[in-house]
């Protein structure tokens, strides 16, 4: 290879690097491992964290526990999936154009919208660029955010208007409160970030009264399923993390950011989408579509920056989305729904515990608990239960308080053993 | 030639929607073990009955309608795969086992610290590799992909700026031949975007970006090596003008395969960069993500860093919070976290050795594959490479074959064309990444089919002009799908 290239040694084909940029030492790395070596080190970091297989799980917060049927793994474990990249190439690409599609046209029925993209990054930039389109669309500059969008969305929409000039603004009231007339739109997560469900429809009139977008946020995915489509409620954007929909907590990502629009605002949207179109013989197949409004088009006048999305991400939920179907969807929200309703009857039953909200809530709600939060979650370590989120920073207005969730991973059994534990039982 | 595809098994099938039936389903819900709760009944008006646009189809009808749309993808695992600036070398299998490992895959980002200390330890150990391999001081691991670490960084670079009362500056240089995610990630930042030129070369000289310097001038975005595959050799002479403008250089680390082990962008002047793991560490490209695009700085940014920052904690580690200029969160958790571990598990395996030896003999392959192309192909910058290559189209003007045709015939082949018609600045580009992965029998077959096509289209360019001719598909036609816009399936109404 060298004799055809014309070169005496592969060093010499790093002529063009200066010498003085040419790093004269080896890296200061470990030197390589076997695989069986490779599997024992990242073996032993991995014995070092409390996942959720080994432990009775109540801690959601806009990452959720759910149970992963087997088929989602096997089918993206196909390399002809994980392997591949974005389908530039339609023809050789059919595979993950056509889910992307299905995809599309899931996340429509549950949003209650027409356009779906193909994914963002996760829920917190998902709803950073929810608020980009609508400054786009509005020609305005304020954000307004609900006080139950979580407190990361908050922090990362301010990161992502800060280099803008946007401004973002929290309005504490309770309700759908008066919007000025600068504001572009009105951001409100649904549940919220305490477990509350919002009526949306008085939302959607606050915001178009004032001629602002109504961008609802969701970081349960599941609840999609059981509560009004948003889209049905007036909502402009719907946006959010789909990593409920059988993708792994694996820390905080990779997860799903999804984003859903109206139709006539599909020239404004950020990130890939992929179209139905046919090929010379007639047949149908798809492609991505609509490219103007992206980087490697438009460069600095694009939509978005957004290249690389989550598409196996994205895969994964569109075939867990396939499994469970109209009806497992529907049977598996009820499922949460019911397990948190019983929850809630206990912690009304027991005499130290508290509920801190009497409205309606899906499979997560905040529990007032006696003395001290990291106290009653200790508890709850010793009872084998991860008892949910410490909510001194969240909502500090609470005073001890602990945001629990309970998917269909909660048995009956393990909710007695949580709230007896959050209450200071004795075990 | 030997042939590298015949053709096999070609399933067809519907989608979803259509091959729904009423009443399947493919997964079912555990018994309940708590009193049973209409919903209609608890939330009224807030809740929905149903959502019939989901369909409803058995495990086998999904397992065989996911199977088969697998097998009309080209991938890494089926066979060469060179497209340019996107580095889809072999993802080894064990990253995919490490990533499944109980307290990897079902660890909660929001936990407390000590509950989750081998991930943190992961991390950390992650950032220090990769600050090594660089040159760079700190890394932060949080942004997902490659474009939301340019993000970062150019909010780091605003942040610099503002904090030493230097807010004037308004403007980033980003060169011509730069990847379209640059000026859309300073745009993003409010930044105007000056483009400037490269040199007849193919590099970016000292003078051009002096010109363009001036006190407006935030920072420049660079590639290196570039996307026409070239060092940029005056790279540190072109950091010095910049900082002695006061602006800072944004180094895109697309390419950086290219230099493990051999140079590093923080000996070169570079201030602040990204990394690609997706590309340069071999976590899989999954049709399109997740990536991941951590980000790595020097000291003087340091204090910009996205929050929370990984700190030593006695023994162990843990969150800091406290960053007082800190450009803010930037991920709603801690980033791509199941592709940080796979990464730092080839990291792993390969040592600093290995990384060596894989931008050895990716530099290799890429100059043996244009070595075998000149006279076949035009060669635009005919200089020696690093990971890549480019030709064009131009030495086939004459039969009416263009890029977009000879990509479409190395499907034929069974190859995944290169990138195509970029960088901009070459017409008619392709762009050719081969990778350390490929042997050099693969190599000289990817040649032979090129070579052919290139023939072929002297004595039938109809033949290419009209390929794909084996894919399931032929060539779509993009312009109606964007022209009319059908983006969702709906089942198809009565008209009468």
């Amino acid at each position: 290879m060298l004799a055809r290239i014309g070169v005496p040694t592969i060093d010499a084909l790093f002529a063009c690097v200066p010498d003085e940029l040419r790093l004269d030492r080896a890296l200061d790395l470990p030197t390589g491992r076997s695989e069986q070596e490779v599997l024992a080190r990242l073996g032993a970091l991995a014995a070092q964290n409390v996942d959720a297989e080994g432990t009775d799980w109540f801690l959601g917060a806009g990452t959720y526990a759910h149970f992963l049927p087997s088929a989602v793994d096997a089918l993206i474990s196909r390399a002809e999936f994980y392997t591949a990249y974005t389908p530039y190439q339609a023809e050789i690409s059919q595979g993950t154009l056509q889910a992307v599609f299905e995809w599309q046209t899931m996340m429509c029925a549950l949003t209650g919208l027409d356009v779906s993209n193909a994914s963002m990054y996760d829920g917190a930039s998902a709803t950073a660029e929810a608020a980009l389109m609508a400054i786009r669309i509005t020609r305005r500059n304020r954000v307004a955010i609900a006080p139950g969008l979580h407190p990361h969305y908050a922090q990362v929409l301010r990161t992502y208007l800060g280099g803008l000039g946007a401004e973002v603004v929290r309005v504490d009231e309770a309700g759908p409160p008066a919007l000025g007339d600068d504001v572009a739109c009105w951001i409100v997560q649904q549940p919220g970030f305490l477990g509350t469900i919002e009526a949306l429809p008085a939302h959607a009139e606050a915001a178009h009264a004032a001629g602002a977008l109504l961008i609802v946020t969701v970081t349960e995915a599941l609840s999609l399923a059981l509560l009004q489509a948003p889209g049905d409620a007036g909502a402009d954007i719907v946006c959010g993390e789909a990593q409920s929909f059988g993708v792994p907590m694996a820390f905080g990502g990779p997860h799903l950011g999804f984003l859903a629009g109206r139709q006539k605002h599909v020239r404004q949207m950020p990130g890939r989408l992929v179209g139905e179109t046919v090929d010379t013989e007639d047949r149908r197949g798809f492609v991505l579509t609509l490219s103007t409004r992206e980087q490697h088009i438009r460069r600095e006048r694009a939509t978005s920056n957004i290249c690389t999305n989550q598409g196996l991400c994205l895969l994964v939920a569109t075939i867990y989305l396939a499994l469970l179907g109209r009806r497992g969807l529907r049977e598996l929200a009820e499922l949460n729904l019911a397990k948190a309703e019983y929850a809630k009857q206990c912690v009304r039953a027991h005499p130290a515990l508290d509920l801190a909200h009497d409205g309606p809530t899906f499979n997560e709600f905040a529990v007032r608990v006696p003395g001290s939060a990291p106290a009653a979650l200790a508890r709850a370590r010793e009872a084998g239960a991860m008892g949910g989120l410490d909510l001194a920073d969240a909502a500090p207005d609470l005073g001890p308080a602990v945001l629990v969730c309970t998917t269909e991973l909660a048995s009956r059994a393990a909710i007695d053993r949580l709230v007896g534990a959050l209450g200071g039982d004795a075990g | 030639m030997k042939r590298n595809a015949v053709r096999g098994l070609a399933y067809e099938e519907e989608l979803l929607f259509e091959i729904s039936r009423p009443g399947r389903r493919g997964a079912d819900t555990p018994a309940l073990d708590v009193p049973a709760v209409d919903a209609g009944l608890l939330l009224g008006e807030l809740a929905r009955d149903d959502v019939p646009g989901l369909p409803e189809l058995s495990e086998v009808d999904v397992v065989r309608h996911f199977t088969r749309l697998s097998t009309w993808n080209a991938a890494v695992d089926l066979g060469l795969y060179p497209l340019g600036s996107c580095t889809m070398k072999y993802n080894p299998k064990v990253n995919e086992r490490v990533a499944r490992l109980p307290g990897f895959a079902h660890a909660h980002p929001m936990a407390p610290a000590e509950q989750n200390q081998g991930l943190l330890a992961l991390c950390f150990e992650l950032e220090q590799w990769l600050a090594e391999i660089s040159g760079m001081d700190r890394v932060t691991l949080q942004p997902a992909a490659g474009a939301q670490g340019e993000l970062a960084g150019i909010m780091m670079i605003r942040a610099y700026h503002e904090r030493r009362s230097d807010a004037a500056r308004n403007k980033v240089l980003v060169p011509d031949s730069a990847h379209g995610t640059n000026p859309a990630s300073a745009a993003l930042n409010g930044y105007d975007v000056i483009a400037v030129p490269s040199g007849t070369d193919g590099i970016l000289h000292p003078d051009a970006v002096a010109e363009c310097m001036s006190g407006e001038i935030a920072a420049l975005m660079v590639t290196n090596p570039n996307t026409l595959g070239l060092f940029e050799s005056h790279i540190a002479e072109i950091c010095d003008v910049v900082h002695a403008g006061g602006g800072l250089v944004y180094g895109d680390g697309a390419n950086l395969n290219a230099l493990l082990g051999v140079s590093r962008p923080g000996d070169m002047g570079i201030d602040v960069m990204h990394y690609n793991l997706h590309k340069t560490f071999s976590t899989p490209h999954g049709g399109g993500g997740p990536g991941a695009g951590p980000v790595g700085v020097k000291e003087h940014l340091a204090a910009h860093l996205p929050t929370p920052v990984i700190v030593r904690d006695g023994d162990g580690f843990a969150w800091d919070h406290d960053l007082p200029h800190s450009i803010g969160r930037l991920h709603g958790n801690h980033g791509n976290v199941g592709m940080l571990v796979r990464a730092h598990a080839y990291i792993c395996a390969l040592g600093a050795e290995g990384l060596k030896r894989s931008t050895e003999l990716a530099v290799l392959n890429a100059n043996y594959l244009l070595a075998r192309l000149r006279g076949h192909y035009h060669v635009p910058i005919d200089r020696p490479v690093m990971h890549e290559c480019i030709v064009s189209d131009r030495g086939l003007a004459e039969t009416g074959v263009t890029t977009m045709d000879v990509a479409k015939r190395l499907i034929d082949h069974g190859y995944h064309p290169p990138t195509i018609y970029f960088p901009l600045i070459v017409p008619g580009a392709m762009m050719i990444e081969p990778t350390e992965s490929e042997s050099l029998e693969g190599l000289d077959r990817f040649v032979d089919a090129l070579v052919s096509i290139a023939e072929e289209a002297k004595t039938d360019p109809e033949t290419v002009r009209g390929a794909p001719h084996h894919t399931r598909h032929r060539r779509l036609d993009e312009t109606r799908a964007a022209r009319r816009p059908v983006l969702r399936w709906q089942p198809e109404t009565d008209s009468t």
